[in-house]
């Protein structure tokens, strides 16, 4: 049991693969939980917010607002990951211009102003193309653990082209290169190679600047950072738990909601 | 705020399909119209009716696309998915159709239409303003009202002809003033209750009969007007709503924007504004010249160079004192999403937050939409949130 501080603020990200939570005090972060959203998200939800009572909590990612109406408590409010990832990451890396989050189903490209308000932001459309669910299956077509999926890729000694983008697509494309004897790793290189790409023209919509930072689950992926490197020819910034930042950035804007109340 | 009259509104489809019915036996026919560009004054002078069968909904998509290939636009698809189930009373009531030449889908979508109703095509130079344009879509005017005399058996006369364009030009004025309460601080209705208005334009039997309910109901919105009554929070950002049309069963990136607290207080498309301030030229002595030009003049992206709309929207931007843009595009429609590019850099230009979204009828994409409409309205600054970002936190 957590003791209760009223200074303590909680932002919960119930993203489509995953939900992270956050607790806040005056002095930073005090713990990160991090759990599978799983087919019952509110059920996962209820567990996280069983020693949370009492503090104000805010919402981002797909399930915000669900949860807004299902928890019904006093201090609830709900934000977009926009908004959300723009606030977690000013406050790790206050230099940032350009956020990019790719997470389980969509990527975000979000640039800041030198005061870190959104200035503009791209997003993916109802398609999951390119983002960690592509990666999911195709690891999954490949047989690599997720998490190691990234490192796998670079130990290719060649990069094949992969053109599609759709999932679907993209694994008849792997099993036919499979099938030409070519090896999983130059293919897992392929795929991550295609990502990067399709990511690397979003940003340049939105208008590339440095220092960017990378956030969201796939910047775990030790591939997708170092061809997003090569490719931007610019530094990668990856915060220390980058799946982290929406409910980080959650949790700082109810802080400024507690602030502007008292 | 419900005011009675806006019932009139909503049932203004039902009420067209009474009138309609009334009518049977005698030799009155029903146009099947499917754009902006018919000139619905001729088919008036011609005594036939126009009515609008633009399908703005998913549901008789699939049976469309056993004939059509899928990655066509909605509109399309669902359009022809009408008339090919037969289950839109409007076009069941159509004795044939007009249709325009707007873009490469609707076009060829055509030849299969025709084969269940006659259909006649105009076809639409792809410039307005050459001299050899305008003429030649006189040409076609003169040639949709050859198709409307066989039709109808009734000739065109230029004076009911004249009287037409009168009327159609007072309607215009009537919606448009409508469409200008919204510029008030205290917009007083909702982008959707507008769209039901405005909705109403393609669905009357009796034009004079017409004009009365926009008298009326203007009279009625004087008063809430002068109430101060809006539906919005004070501070909702005023958006306006740019792209491709929608309508009932087609609305929910309107229903979306209004949910997360914007106030959607214009629409410049086809189910908006675009064409409201174009008058045909009563003085002008050819009344098909006269309607030539007015038509052309229509804002739509299937011109080249459409500079007409980026006019519109910069006059519509101060008029409505708008506070960001959406620019809503369907799968597939080409000119319009290439052209979505030029309005963003026109709109980010004068400074105005801009956000293209492009989807179409099918519900699978609500709550990517809602996340990305919702950051956008955060990002037009018009919530306090903003501020924080402001300073360093901690």
């Amino acid at each position: 049991m957590i003791p209760q501080q009223n200074e303590s603020v909680v932002g919960i990200d119930i993203g489509s693969r995953s939900i992270e939570l956050v607790v806040l005090d005056s002095g930073g972060p005090v713990r990160q939980v991090k759990v599978p959203t799983t087919f019952d998200p509110l059920g996962q939800c209820r567990k996280l917010m069983e020693w949370t009572g009492g503090m104000r909590v805010v919402a981002t990612g797909y399930g915000r607002k669900l949860f807004a109406e299902s928890f019904r408590l006093e201090k609830v409010s709900a934000i977009t990951e926009i908004q959300a990832y723009a606030l977690g990451t000013r406050y790790l890396h206050p230099e940032a211009k350009i956020v990019l989050d790719i997470g389980g189903q969509d990527t975000k490209v979000i640039s800041l102003s030198d005061t870190g308000k959104v200035v503009k932001f791209e997003m993916n459309d109802r398609c999951a193309a390119g983002t960690g669910k592509f990666l999911e299956f195709m690891a999954t077509a490949l047989q690599v653990p997720l998490e190691e999926f990234g490192g796998f890729a670079l130990g290719s000694d060649r990069r094949v082209q992969i053109s599609s983008m759709c999932t679907v697509f993209a694994e008849s494309e792997a099993t036919s290169l499979m099938a030409r004897g070519e090896r999983p790793e130059n293919i897992a290189m392929g795929l991550h190679a295609a990502i990067v790409q399709r990511t690397a023209a979003m940003l340049r919509r939105v208008g590339i600047s440095t220092p960017l930072v990378f956030a969201g689950g796939v910047a775990h992926n030790l591939c997708v950072r170092q061809l997003l490197e090569e490719e931007l020819r610019q530094p990668v910034i990856v915060p220390e738990n980058p799946d982290m930042v929406g409910a980080l950035g959650a949790a700082l804007y109810g802080r400024n909601l507690d602030r502007s109340e008292t | 705020m419900k005011l009675e009259i806006l019932k009139h509104f909503e049932d203004i489809g039902e009420r067209f399909l009474l009138d309609i019915s009334e009518l049977d036996g005698t030799d009155t026919k029903v146009a099947g119209i499917y754009c902006l560009f018919a000139p619905t004054e001729l088919v008036r002078a011609a005594g036939a009716i126009p009515v609008s069968l633009c399908g703005k909904r998913e549901k008789p998509i699939a049976d469309a696309e056993e004939t059509l290939p899928p990655n066509l636009c909605p509109l399309i698809k669902s359009s022809y998915g009408y008339a090919v189930t037969n289950t839109c009373p409007f076009f069941a009531e159509s004795d044939f159709l007009i249709g325009e030449t707007t873009c490469d889908g609707k076009k060829k979508m055509y030849e299969f239409l025709g084969r269940i109703k006659p259909l006649h095509l105009m076809h639409l130079p792809y410039s307005t303003t050459e001299p050899h344009a305008i003429s030649f879509w006189r040409d076609e005017i003169l040639r949709l009202g050859r198709f409307l005399e066989e039709s109808t058996g009734q000739k065109i006369d230029r004076d009911h002809l004249r009287f037409q364009i009168r009327i159609h030009n007072r309607i215009r004025k009537l919606l448009e003033r409508i469409a200008r309460f919204q510029a008030a601080e205290h917009a007083p209705l909702s982008g959707l209750t507008m769209m039901t208005v405005m909705e109403s334009k393609s669905f009357f039997v009796y034009p004079e009969k017409y004009l009365d309910m926009l008298g009326e109901f203007i009279a009625e919105m004087e008063s809430v007007a002068a109430s101060g009554f809006s539906p919005f929070e004070p501070d909702a950002p005023r958006v306006l709503l740019t792209g491709c049309p929608l309508g009932k069963g087609s609305e929910k990136v309107l229903r979306i924007i209004e949910e997360s607290g914007g106030a959607v207080v214009c629409m410049e498309n086809c189910t908006g504004v675009k064409g409201l301030d174009l008058l045909v030229d009563e003085e002008e002595k050819d009344p098909f010249l006269a309607l030539a030009r007015r038509y052309l003049q229509i804002p739509c992206s299937c011109t080249t160079p459409n500079i007409g709309r980026i006019n519109l929207l910069d006059r519509l931007i101060s008029q409505y004192r708008i506070d960001a843009v959406v620019d809503l595009t369907w799968h597939c429609c080409h000119t319009y999403n290439i052209e979505s590019r030029v309005v963003g850099d026109f709109v980010e230009g004068r400074e105005v937050p801009f956000l293209h979204v492009e989807t179409n009828y099918s519900t699978s994409d609500v709550e990517q939409l809602r996340t990305r409409i919702e950051a956008f309205l955060e990002m037009a600054g018009c919530r306090s949130n903003v501020r924080f970002a402001n300073s360093r936190l901690n």
